[in-house]
């Protein structure tokens, strides 16, 4: 094909924070291609330095609004491990708890408001209020669901104050679980009509794979959000205190948030590597909506990230009921959470909706903190979005430039990218 | 005659506050009945150069960023600074306080010079700001009652008591009390002392009310065992830049 192509898109739309996109097409040959991340860096771990431990995980709460739960439960590990201070088996079902209500929450936003747009033609959520109104509303019922969940177990829905160091400083009322338990008991037969909708209209997702390698936390007894070892595709694990050499953290002159790589030139985090290291320890209800959208491991289509966080709506929806029961049967017993300050070194890992988060962090005697490192999900995608879009617009480049663009937009946005968190 | 323009931008920060405006869930629908949503990148395509009101979200940590910023300006007949990044610098402050250049290194390492960063200030450092809603993040109950204002033509007020006064409405013990410090005694009230009835204490999001009695507020916080130098990072975690331009 003759002619040039260009494709510049300045900011990109309906993802958190400021990428770019510069692509050009010279007579059927790719002369230029890049994912470029704009975003105003903020120096989290510079800031840290000098504050005390119980005030860490509120600052690193401001990385992102989005996943503010797990900025703070990442943060919270990594001070106790530091410390060596040890937290009771309630307050990790508990924190367990808290981290599906944000997974619900944050997945429900990117499909139901980001991607849902895109597979039904729309230029955004807003006409889909007339034109789709019950499926909208379902995806609002969920969203609502998973913010009253963190409300109720973090204190509030973005930069939780209920959960610190050892623990928390309210828990939930064996009422208040078991209502939260009905509200999530009604809640998933609706979740899996909105995924039966949303799998319905999946055609509109280019074709289009990789083979990649993917990194997720692994263990042996349930699929990973929490504890467990730092797993890849290609075969090895890590321990969660080896993470640097998972990460391997560089500079690229054309963002300001860091890429990583492990074995390969970029890997992928995120619902979509959880699912392809733990699929069989996903939820059975959630096994059966990976089916409908025909979601197996080792599944290398990045768009088939918006699929499996539907899958894992349902997961953390089942699981949470389960957890609740298991809260209830053992009974509430608030505790108050009792340690020391010391000096140490910890590292603390968490899944959160876009992937796996690492804090590390250490602590002078005085309980000040002197150093600071945190690797974010996006960073580590950013090079695999890069590597992606050069191998779908080599792919599709014959095609016209406003197909070529809306592709390149979902498959940006298939990452759920948090681009102000990866700067950070 | 249209519905009023309304638009969402923002610099740095983790859009927590924009987060809270879809946070209103079935609540945005009835927004969208009064107003004309025509950019807000997080949630949309497709964008207007013309806007009644603009709500800002995020510090200005960039030269780079202050012609974007005096276009908005440009554009708004309201500019409204939106969460405590935008009204008061936010906790993007704290790396004011040190040596620049030692805090691009520690994040970028040699490729340090590649990165570009000055003082992270209020949006009002920058330009004019017609209104402001403080929080981190913003409450969705005064967002909606400063939208409703400035589309009533009305001046959205701003809380000037502080924090202590709807604490005691909340009927929360004294945080003072429990064995911990708390800035409420000083800060902005509108938040109904949400982090005290949460079991934590005020950390100052808000900022400082106007005429704040600072020279009490620091003789408590060393009465209950805060070393000057802790006092100060008290007071550099939200209000910083008030220390700085005073």
């Amino acid at each position: 094909m003759n002619g040039t192509t260009s494709i510049r898109l300045d900011h990109l739309t309906r993802v958190e924070g400021h990428g770019r996109v510069d692509i050009q097409i010279r007579d059927g040959a790719v002369e230029r291609c890049q994912w470029q991340v704009v975003e105003a860096p903020r120096f989290f771990e510079a800031m840290l330095r000098g504050r005390k431990c119980h005030e860490v995980a509120h600052i690193t709460s401001r990385i992102c609004g989005i996943c503010s739960i797990g900025h703070t439960l990442a943060s919270l590990k990594a001070t106790e491990a530091a410390m060596g201070i040890q937290v009771s088996a309630p307050v990790v079902n508990l924190r367990k708890l808290l981290l599906h209500a944000e997974n619900i929450q944050s997945h429900m936003l990117h499909l139901g408001y980001l991607v849902l747009p895109d597979l039904l033609n729309a230029p955004s959520v807003i006409p889909l209020a007339t034109t789709h109104t019950p499926q909208l509303l379902l995806a609002i019922r969920l969203h609502r669901l998973g913010n009253e969940m963190s409300d109720l177990l973090g204190g509030r829905t973005t930069h939780p104050q209920r959960a610190v160091v050892g623990g928390f400083t309210r828990w939930p009322t064996p009422g208040e679980l078991s209502q939260l338990r009905s509200r999530l008991a009604s809640a998933l037969p609706e979740g899996i009509r909105l995924a039966q909708f949303i799998a319905a209209h999946a055609a509109g997702f280019p074709t289009f794979q990789r083979e990649t390698e993917y990194i997720a936390l692994v263990g042996p007894n349930e699929y990973a959000f929490y504890d467990g070892c730092i797993g890849s595709t290609e075969g090895d694990t890590f321990t969660v205190d080896q993470y640097r050499q998972v990460c391997n953290e560089y500079c690229v002159p054309q963002s300001t948030a860091k890429y990583a790589r492990h074995r390969r030139d970029s890997y992928m985090v995120g619902a979509l590597a959880r699912i392809n290291l733990n699929y069989p320890r996903l939820s059975a209800t959630a096994r059966s909506v990976a089916e409908i959208f025909g979601v197996r491991p080792p599944s290398c289509s990045p768009f088939m990230n918006n699929a499996a966080q539907m899958v894992e709506v349902i997961h953390c929806l089942e699981d949470s009921i389960q957890r609740i029961d298991h809260l209830l049967q053992d009974g509430l017993k608030p505790e108050k959470a009792s340690w020391a300050v010391r000096a140490g070194r910890g590292t603390g890992c968490v899944e959160v909706p876009r992937g796996i988060l690492f804090h590390e962090y250490e602590y002078a005697p005085n309980g000040e903190c002197v150093w600071a490192n945190c690797v974010i999900p996006t960073n580590q995608n950013h090079a695999n979005i890069q590597k992606d879009m050069e191998a779908l617009v080599e792919q599709f480049k014959d095609r016209p430039a406003e197909e070529i663009e809306f592709m390149v937009e979902m498959l940006v946005r298939a990452y759920d990218p948090c681009i102000s968190c990866s700067t950070h | 005659m249209g519905k009023p323009k309304v638009a969402f931008f923002d610099f740095a920060g983790c859009e927590g506050d924009q987060l809270q405006v879809i946070n209103l869930e079935e609540d945005l629908l009835q927004v969208l009945e009064m107003v004309e949503i025509v950019s807000f990148r997080e949630a949309m395509k497709g964008h207007a150069d013309s806007y009644d009101i603009a709500f800002v979200e995020g510090s200005i940590t960039r030269r780079s960023d202050e012609a974007r910023l005096q276009e908005i300006r440009r554009h708004a007949k309201v500019l409204v600074a939106f969460g405590s990044c935008a009204t008061l610098g936010g906790i993007n402050l704290l790396k004011n306080f040190q040596e620049p250049e030692n805090v691009r290194r520690l994040v970028y390492g040699d490729h340090y010079f590649q990165y570009e960063t000055y003082s992270a200030r209020p949006l009002k450092a920058v330009v004019a700001v017609d209104a402001e809603i403080h929080g981190c993040p913003v409450s969705r109950r005064e967002f909606q009652a400063v939208l409703t204002s400035l589309l009533l033509g009305k001046t959205p007020e701003v809380p000037n008591h502080p924090v202590c006064v709807e604490c005691k409405m909340a009927e929360n013990i004294c945080v003072f009390e429990q064995g911990m410090t708390c800035m409420g005694p000083v800060t902005r009230a509108g938040c109904e002392a949400c982090c005290v009835s949460a079991g934590s204490f005020c950390w100052g999001c808000r900022g400082l009310v106007d005429d704040p009695n600072a020279d009490a507020q620091r003789e408590i916080l060393s009465r209950h065992g805060l070393s000057l130098s802790d006092v100060i990072k008290r007071f550099r975690l939200y209000m910083g830049f008030v220390e700085v331009s005073r």
